[in-house]
């Protein structure tokens, strides 16, 4: 397993956000965690990459207890995060974001982690000079997920890429989302469309106010008839 | 976000209005009348303006630490003014009781006088700004870094007790003392006068009416400051440290997720405006050579104004907001009188934050998802 989560449990203040949930991740695996908004999808995402801190329950990763972790080492270990709502530095170039992404890595990293990217997202190339800020919604994900890219991880925690893009764009980003996992990147995606996150993933996780309620192969989970009435908008 | 019910966000909108209309005339009439005055005595007017940019030039050290420390945690570091004075002192002490702005000469005694007071100055300069930059190191730790994640005012009202701390430690005995010191010069100051071509003006003497004149402080403080600002920009733009520093004030979250280590850009953010502000004060206590614990109130407050009136956490805007601040005082002094150049710098303030709250240079704040 690279990527164990055991009996997490996070709190906001008085809310317990995160109800000792439990999965895991295995090498060069897509898994998804389909939640309703509120769920607590992306406290999970940002309690593994450090931002926030458990109350109890454990992060492994590569064997190491992580949960401690400050959020720089985690990415100096390999977990990198491509955050809800994108959080491109509008002020800085596209070029300059990606050179934050591999903030870690040494010159000749970053430019092997730029050639990969542009091969990746051909569109940031045309537009490296452009500020973050002027870069249409679509682009805006792919320069996320390129900056994500850009400190070579292991792991790759991507959070509703498909967000407010058009089915087009959600189409072609899940594409990359498959090409980067066959590079040999393993991915823990979180979604709301369980639709398409159900067609690329492995395996997935259904996540319900702070709990894991039903988990499984994501053929399965796909034609789980609670699956269906409660995500694939089916009756 | 505060909330404001319609009638109140009427009467700011009714109190702009009054304030740009307060702002065209009062311009125009201080274009008439400087330029009457200027009309009056040309020499004079060209004379105000060359001191105006010797403090001006100044100030903008000390608004580029105001304003970077604003951008990145959003703190107006009220003790800034105070890091200026020890810097001021550091160069004091170093000069008049080391001599070390004449180490080179001490060492190897065959060396021209010129470039041992040359590299001697340079050493003081670079004493003081690191002394400068640690201060300010142990400062953010001790005491902002704690507060982090306070509400403003805390973290505000801290930069208020560690500007009185330093304020009045620096004034016990063992210290600085409380007392009005004279500033040794780390290098002679020549003058020259303008009129008919450069004369050098001999010591003594006086120059002829009509005149402009400069000193050598003049020119060490604007290239100084020249050189000073262009190396920060390349920092800031450049560098990977400055690229983080940006990224970190636009985003501090996603900075971490990014493997920046936000706390270390937020010390050598602290670090370099500090430093900026221990090179403004040898600059300032050359040019007005006196020292005392007290002196960085003044010339902070006034760098501040500068700060807020180019938009607080803009680096070109503290640039130009300072430039304006040195000639508007140096014009208040000259033509009205010289208490009245404070009131005119806060009035200017009052002006700028009624029709421009945020600045020349300031973006509106951002909404944040």
């Amino acid at each position: 397993m690279l990527l164990e989560v055991k009996d997490l449990n996070v709190y906001y203040g008085a809310i317990h956000a995160l109800q000792g949930i439990n999965f895991h991740l295995n090498e060069g695996e897509v898994v998804t965690l389909i939640g309703a908004n509120g769920a607590g999808k992306s406290t999970t995402l940002n309690t593994i990459s450090g931002l926030l801190r458990a109350r109890s329950g454990n992060i492994v990763y590569k064997d190491k207890d992580i949960s401690l972790t400050p959020a720089e080492e985690i990415v100096r270990m390999g977990i990198s995060q491509s955050p809800e709502g994108r959080k491109i530095f509008a002020t800085l170039t596209v070029m300059e974001n990606l050179e934050m992404g591999g903030y870690l890595k040494t010159k000749e990293e970053i430019n092997s982690g730029l050639m990969r990217v542009f091969r990746s997202f051909p569109r940031l190339k045309e537009r490296q000079n452009q500020l973050g800020g002027t870069l249409s919604g679509g682009e805006q994900q792919m320069l996320a997920m390129g900056r994500a890219l850009m400190s070579q991880p292991s792991v790759l925690l991507l959070d509703e890429p498909s967000m407010g893009l058009s089915p087009i764009l959600v189409e072609e980003i899940f594409n990359i989302i498959q090409e980067i996992n066959s590079q040999g990147t393993s991915i823990l995606l979180v979604e709301q469309n369980a639709q398409m996150a159900l067609s690329v993933a492995h395996r997935g996780y259904v996540i319900e106010t702070g709990s894991i309620t039903l988990e499984g192969k994501s053929s399965d989970l796909l034609h789980n008839p609670d699956v269906i009435k409660s995500y694939l908008g089916g009756h | 976000m505060e909330i404001t019910s319609p009638s109140f966000g009427q009467r700011i909108i009714q109190g702009r209005w009054i304030g740009k209309i307060a702002l065209v005339l009062v311009s125009l009439l201080t274009i008439w009348w400087v330029g009457n005055k200027a009309a009056q005595s040309p020499s004079l007017f060209y004379q105000q303006i060359v001191n105006g940019l010797q403090l001006g030039f100044v100030y903008a050290l000390i608004a580029l630490g105001y304003t970077m420390v604003y951008g990145i945690v959003k703190l107006i570091n009220f003790a800034h003014g105070d890091v200026f004075m020890v810097g001021a002192f550091v160069s004091y002490y170093a000069v008049s009781k080391f001599s070390l702005h004449v180490w080179p000469s001490t060492i190897f005694p065959n060396i021209s006088p010129i470039i041992s007071v040359v590299l001697g100055t340079i050493t003081v300069a670079i004493l003081s700004m690191v002394i400068c930059a640690l201060l300010a190191i142990v400062i953010e730790r001790i005491a902002y870094k704690p507060l982090r994640n306070a509400p403003r005012i805390s973290a505000l009202i801290t930069a208020i007790g560690v500007s009185f701390f330093l304020e009045y430690f620096g004034a016990l005995d063992f210290v600085f003392t409380p007392n009005f010191i004279t500033y040794k010069r780390p290098f002679q100051i020549s003058i020259w006068y303008l009129k008919d071509g450069f004369h050098k003006l001999e010591s003594g003497t006086a120059a002829p009416d009509g005149s402009i004149i400069f000193s050598n402080i003049l020119i060490i403080i604007i290239l100084a400051s020249l050189l000073l600002v262009l190396g920060l920009n390349f920092i800031v733009m450049r560098t990977k440290i400055g690229k983080a520093m940006r990224a970190s004030s636009y985003d501090k979250p996603t900075a971490r997720l990014m493997g920046i280590n936000v706390d270390g850009v937020i010390s050598i953010t602290f670090a370099i405006g500090a430093a900026l502000a221990g090179a403004a004060g040898i600059l300032y206590a050359t040019a007005y050579p006196q020292v005392f614990f007290w002196m960085g109130i003044t010339p902070g407050l006034k760098a501040f104004i500068a700060a807020v009136l180019g938009g607080i956490g803009s680096i070109p805007g503290a640039f130009v907001g300072a430039l304006i601040m040195g000639q508007a005082e140096v014009l208040s002094a000259g033509y009205i009188s010289t208490p009245m150049r404070d009131a005119i710098a806060f009035a200017i303030l009052i002006l700028v934050l009624l029709v421009k709250p945020t600045g020349l240079y300031g973006e509106p704040e951002r909404e944040k998802a």
